[in-house]
């Protein structure tokens, strides 16, 4: 049995690097310090997964060997005329490297998954520009944080405990046991409410208060917080304003936050279903703070407006700073989405949506994005690596990916392996290999290699390298040479 | 024939920690399906469906419809809003309209609820095959 100290978690944005995990024989068997899904990964990784490659034959997946499933892919994406090279989110930067020189190499088109999750806020920040920070920063220093169309609470269970709500920062205290308390009343008054309902018959004494009664915060010490959401989340139990606002009308919120943020009056009683007395408060707060930060997630990004929605939060965060210190930050789902931001941004000038078709990097979301070219059924193959599109693109975009010649390299056996034409199964990345990886404050952080892949699996690195090194003596023998 | 309840409603779609940790475990999982395939109402919803927890329901958007199981919610409340966690059956009826900017919309979209205790949730297997029609491998 031997203890890995200071792992770095590779599931969430977050990327907590306190992990400690306890190996047996090669096994992870005990994780300290994770959240939830932290644990699920660590712990429940070995099972069911490919040990060997596979390829399509005759409408069927059969095993095969490195070097014939390398072989067919090379030709794949050598033949192809507008191949798509799309996920790269849940994978090293190394790798990521080598998948734009690939997308290079062919002419295609390389996206990431930020164009179906931050894609949008990537729009807004070249439209608006950000005011943002680390999260160290905001460890120590943050006493009003706002999730807005977030739920960390599910998503990235640690972060309000690591970097918001209840770390003991340098001059900020935990909100740990104010939380405790709240929790506690919140229990009893459910209790209460319960009983009320089973015995409707017998006079209680008691009087539940009113459930939108707001809650004196306005008077609270030390940090704060506020959530905005179409539901009350569990993340939002824990805050100190609630703000429920109805679906697809966030836009309208923000420019109401702003007009109040600029002392001007609004002429209506609610916005967006929300009070505005309500949200009057809620500014003074944000105004009243010394170090706000503003953590926004997919509610802005997927709902109407979209593009805009982000472009309204930063121009909130921007009209703040001219009253007191505000940031903001996306709240980045997957463990390198960020760092395949940077790594595209690096190697071709742009985030995502990357087009190499005309020999040169080419940007245009709407156009050269992967779900818009699905629509418009341009794609003749697709390279997936480290995610799941059949699963989390919608239908009408999948129908053609499926269509297309499709060669996956993933740990897990998903939706997407199911269908696909050429099957590698990989290494678990910041497990079973070793890389580098964004935290979703830009922070790069090493992942460690703990234990072992089974023979003959091999990182996603490798397999790419000798993906572009076969394709490009394909191309050779073909008398295509690189653009 | 009995009339069956319909609910205009808004489909929101988003992540839930049963759904991250269903994912881990694989996604031909019976616990996936479990967590995945399933849509939380607000409970005066339920009850304007004349409906309990745990009934089938279909939910359908213009851009197709699905059945999935119908559980309380505890978020509420949250009248005529539904929430399904991300995954395939979600995604069998999210809005791929992308408003040029890249993005589908996969919350905000306008849907209908119905139940449908007489029909049967597909697994993943049954879902790839029959909307895309391609054999599927799941026994591997």
């Amino acid at each position: 049995m031997r203890t890995c100290k200071a792992v770095t978690c590779p599931v969430c944005g977050c990327l907590c690097d306190d992990i400690e995990l306890q190996i047996d024989h090669g096994k992870i068997v005990k994780v300290k310090n994770g959240c939830s899904l932290s644990e699920a990964k660590f712990l429940g990784y070995a099972g069911h997964r490919l040990l060997k490659p596979l390829v399509r034959k005759n409408g069927r997946l059969v095993e095969t060997t490195i070097e014939e499933a390398t072989k067919k892919a090379a030709e794949i994406l050598a033949d192809a005329y507008y191949p798509i090279l799309y996920g790269w989110s849940s994978t090293s930067c190394e790798a990521i490297r080598l998948g734009v020189e690939l997308a290079e190499e062919v002419g295609g088109v390389i996206d990431n998954t930020s164009t179906v999750c931050h894609g949008p806020s990537v729009l807004g920040i070249q439209d608006v520009g950000i005011s943002t920070c680390t999260l160290g920063q905001i460890r120590h220093r943050a006493d009003l944080i706002v999730y807005w169309g977030s739920n960390p609470w599910s998503a990235h269970p640690r972060h309000i405990e690591r970097y918001t709500m209840f770390p003991e920062g340098r001059f900020e205290k935990s909100e740990w046991r104010d939380y405790i308390v709240k929790t506690k009343a919140s229990t009893a008054k459910k209790k209460v409410e319960s009983a009320l309902r089973i015995a409707p018959r017998q006079k209680a004494d008691f009087t539940a208060p009113a459930r939108s009664a707001p809650c004196p915060a306005i008077q609270k010490e030390g940090r704060r917080l506020i959530v905005v959401d179409v539901r009350r989340t569990r993340t939002a139990e824990l805050a100190d304003y609630f703000i429920q606002v109805e679906p697809n009308r966030d836009y309208e919120l923000f420019q109401a936050l702003r007009t109040l943020i600029h002392d001007q009056e609004i002429d209506v009683d609610k916005v967006a279903g929300v009070p505005v007395e309500y949200l009057e408060e809620v500014a003074e707060a944000m105004i009243s703070c010394n170090f706000g930060v503003v953590f926004f997630g997919l509610g802005l990004t997927m709902s109407s407006g979209k593009a805009r929605n982000v472009d309204a939060a930063l121009s909130l965060v921007r009209d703040l700073n001219t009253r007191t210190k505000f940031v903001i930050m996306p709240m980045r789902g997957h463990f390198n989405v960020t760092g395949a931001d940077t790594v595209f941004s690096w190697q071709t000038g742009y985030p995502y949506a990357v087009d190499f078709s005309q020999g040169y990097p080419r940007y245009n979301p709407g156009e050269t994005s992967i779900v818009d070219i699905l629509l418009r059924r341009e794609s003749d193959a697709a390279l997936i690596v480290a995610s799941d599109p059949v699963a989390n693109f919608p239908r009408l975009a999948v129908e053609h990916l499926v269509k297309t010649s499709l060669i996956v390299i993933d740990p897990h056996f998903n939706a997407t392996s199911q269908v696909a034409d050429v099957v590698f199964p990989s290494a678990f990345v910041g497990i079973e290999a070793g890389g580098t990886a964004y935290r979703m404050d830009h922070v790069p952080l090493p992942l460690k290699k703990v234990v072992k892949p089974p023979n003959g699996i091999l990182p996603d690195v490798q397999i790419l390298r000798k993906i572009l090194t076969e394709v490009r003596k394909v191309r050779k023998e073909r008398g295509k040479e690189a653009r | 024939m009995e009339h069956k309840m319909k609910l205009s409603v808004t489909l929101v779609t988003g992540r839930t920690i049963e759904q991250g940790v269903g994912k881990e475990h694989g996604k031909n999982s019976e616990d996936y399906m479990e967590d995945v395939a399933v849509c939380y109402l607000d409970p005066e919803d339920l009850k304007q469906l004349k409906i309990k927890q745990d009934t089938n329901v279909q939910v359908s958007t213009p851009y197709g419809s699905i059945v999935v199981r119908a559980l309380k919610s505890r978020r509420g409340p949250h009248r005529r809003v539904v929430f399904m966690p991300y995954g395939p059956w979600a995604n069998a009826i999210a809005d791929s309209e992308t408003d040029s900017v890249g993005m589908p919309s996969f919350k905000g979209v306008p849907a209908e609820i119905e139940p449908a205790s007489d029909k049967a949730i597909m697994n993943l297997k049954q879902l790839l095959e029959k909307q895309f029609g391609k054999e599927t491998d799941a026994d591997l």
